[in-house]
């Protein structure tokens, strides 16, 4: 559920660090899970900068609308067009098809991200 | 009783040739089709073709799986559909109302202007403030003149602002008015008693948002003004909403009242009294004319003298000589709607406020209040109410009770259309997750607001002993379980079946 090379954060974002500078950005299972089905995903142009926990896009499903927030500090280098046909790809693959934006990362990774068993007892914390 | 799983759209019972009435026949030379070949019309029927009988059927089955306010209690939160007087209908369809034309000379037509000066002047004494304009056509349009009057006074005094406030528990067209008027948006958090903060709020993520307080110190002179509800969409009265309006004012910000909910104010406390610059009044929600497919909504706007000489025009004035429509506003931001407004609703509204007279206005705002207090005390404990404070004219629930037992929100809403019952808000406001936003109004007997809450009883038990049961509601209904995740991904905006012969 919670792949262990992946950071966390507290608003149930996932980074993917690629090796090179470059990162994915997508929401957890957890996240997907407490939408429901998501509908339509909002995200900014690429070429956008933005800090850590300014808001990156939205997430609409049947249920809600939702924002999400950058993980750590980056340029927006692509986003996943894909979704714009197949938003069920968040619910059916958070982790891999339903990835929403390609991150340049910038500075040092944010210190607010969680690993595994951080972001499991924050969810456990959540679910109570 | 009807044994058809579902009526075909009118289009599809079409029979290309058929007619409905008996057309004598043609007599003269056939017109010619001057029209060039690109303006005629191609092979789509604009109208089916079927007899009067299949018309009539049609719409009568149609009606039967209908369900609107002559049904019985529709609690949808925020929309307050209360009752439509039919004393409403007959004055408003009164030859002289009904007939009349809105180009037609002033003198001709004093009657109609003093009805709609009336209401104006009703509107004044309800909202505690100076002037009014009757033109907007809904709560959205209203919203949107408010906040154009409140950028026309920025312009006038030479300032450019560019943020409205609104809280996290505001209607959705709040945000949106203000983008639409040019604005940026900055959200006001709750505080835990589901009221405006003043103090910043750290959600449970850790993360920051900043209060009123540090809004306006670190925006200021940037902050055009804030769109509250009140009481807000919770239920819950803004108690503080004099110390808000200080607040903005101190900043020479104003304060616009989204007046959705003014169903429980009116007669009771006035908006002008605690602040508020300017606001919006549903008539269609507060003042009983019909509600969505059920007529055209209004919207009227009232203002501070300060923003009177903004309001659209024409205004309705009063001189020596009798009513006219005052055109002579050279800083009015212009019309807002054809005309005067959706003239016929204002009829509906001023005859609700004549026939109820000041006495009765407060008399069905208490009720409305006392109704959704009830629903509250028989409710709470079989659902869970997230937000303890006070509430006014409608109350909110959450499925938290229920979710153990994989039971939630949508499916109470299905289950309740099984039980005879038109469901409430469901997931508004977005601050409480799985929101069930209940308002009765003042028009439900005891005895409806009883079977209501049997109805939302026996769904709580069912969701212990057959939750699977609740996941296929409605099985009563015309149609089962619409497929929402579809329909949104893949909306079909347009009816295809059509095939040209």
């Amino acid at each position: 559920m919670y792949p262990a090379e992946l950071k966390y954060t507290k608003n149930h974002e996932y980074l993917r660090p690629l090796g090179d500078g470059t990162a994915l950005v997508g929401i957890t299972h957890y996240a997907q899970e407490a939408l429901g089905d998501v509908v339509f995903v909002s995200l900014p142009e690429p070429g956008t900068r933005l800090e850590a926990g300014e808001e990156l896009g939205t997430v609409e499903s049947v249920k809600t609308v939702s924002e999400i927030y950058m993980p750590s500090a980056g340029e927006v280098l692509e986003v996943n067009g894909e979704l714009e046909a197949h938003p069920e790809y968040v619910n059916e693959d958070p982790y891999g098809l339903g990835w929403m934006v390609k991150l340049r990362l910038e500075g040092d990774l944010s210190p607010e991200l969680l690993d595994v068993p951080g972001y499991e007892a924050l969810i456990t914390s959540e679910s109570r | 009783m009807l044994n058809r799983n579902r009526e075909p759209l009118i289009f599809e019972s079409s029979v290309v040739g058929k007619v409905g009435m008996d057309l004598p026949h043609l007599d003269v030379p056939e017109a010619r089709d001057t029209r060039p070949e690109h303006l005629r019309r191609g092979p789509f029927q604009a109208l089916p073709s079927v007899s009067e009988v299949e018309v009539i059927r049609h719409f009568t089955r149609l009606s039967h799986d209908n369900y609107g306010v002559d049904d019985g209690i529709y609690p949808l939160g925020s929309c307050t559909m209360k009752h439509n007087p039919r004393l409403n209908e007959r004055v408003a369809s009164l030859p002289a109302f009904a007939e009349s034309h809105p180009l037609s000379a002033q003198e001709d037509v004093q009657g109609n202007l003093a009805a709609l000066f009336m209401l104006q002047e009703w509107l004044k004494e309800i909202t505690g403030l100076a002037a009014v304009t009757l033109q907007p056509s809904a709560g959205a349009s209203g919203e949107l003149t408010g906040v154009m009057l409140i950028r026309a006074h920025h312009v006038a005094q030479g300032a450019s602002r560019r943020v409205i406030l609104t809280p996290d528990s505001a209607h959705g067209t709040n945000p949106a008015t203000a983008a639409m008027a040019g604005y940026e948006v900055v959200e006001v958090p709750s505080a835990p008693d589901g009221t405006i903060s003043f103090e910043d709020v750290v959600d449970h993520t850790g993360k920051h948002h900043p209060g009123l307080i540090s809004l306006v110190e670190t925006l200021g002179a940037e902050i055009a003004g804030a769109m509250i509800t009140n009481p807000n969409t919770l239920g819950v009265f803004e108690h503080r909403i004099q110390e808000v309006a200080d607040l903005l004012h101190g900043i020479g910000a104003l304060l616009y009242m989204d007046g959705a909910n003014m169903n429980a104010l009116v007669g009771v406390a006035r908006p002008g009294d605690f602040g508020v610059d300017v606001m919006h009044l549903n008539l269609h929600k507060t003042f009983s004319t019909p509600h969505g497919g059920g007529g055209p909504g209004a919207g009227p706007v009232a203002c501070t003298a300060q923003l009177e000489p903004f309001l659209p025009r024409p205004v309705v004035v009063r001189d020596g000589s009798g009513y006219r429509m005052d055109w002579d506003r050279r800083q009015s931001i212009g019309k807002v709607h054809g005309f005067f407004g959706n003239f016929g609703i204002a009829i509906r509204a001023l005859t609700y406020c004549l026939s109820h007279g000041g006495d009765g206005l407060r008399a069905a705002t208490l009720r409305a209040i006392v109704n959704a207090n009830y629903l509250r005390r028989r409710l709470e404990g079989t659902y869970h109410l997230p937000i303890q404070s006070p509430t006014l004219h409608e109350v909110v629930f959450n499925d938290a009770l229920l979710s153990s037992a994989g039971v939630h929100t949508l499916d109470v809403a299905k289950g309740l259309i099984d039980r005879g019952f038109h469901p409430p808000t469901i997931y508004f406001p977005l601050i409480v997750p799985g929101a069930l936003m209940i308002e009765p109004t003042e028009s439900e007997s005891k005895a409806e607001l009883d079977a209501f809450v049997a109805a939302l009883e026996d769904i709580a038990r069912q969701a212990q002993s057959d939750p699977e049961a609740l996941h296929r509601a409605p099985v009563r209904a015309p149609l089962r379980r619409m497929d929402e995740t579809t329909a949104a991904r893949k909306p079909v905006l347009r009816w295809t079946g059509f095939r040209p012969q």
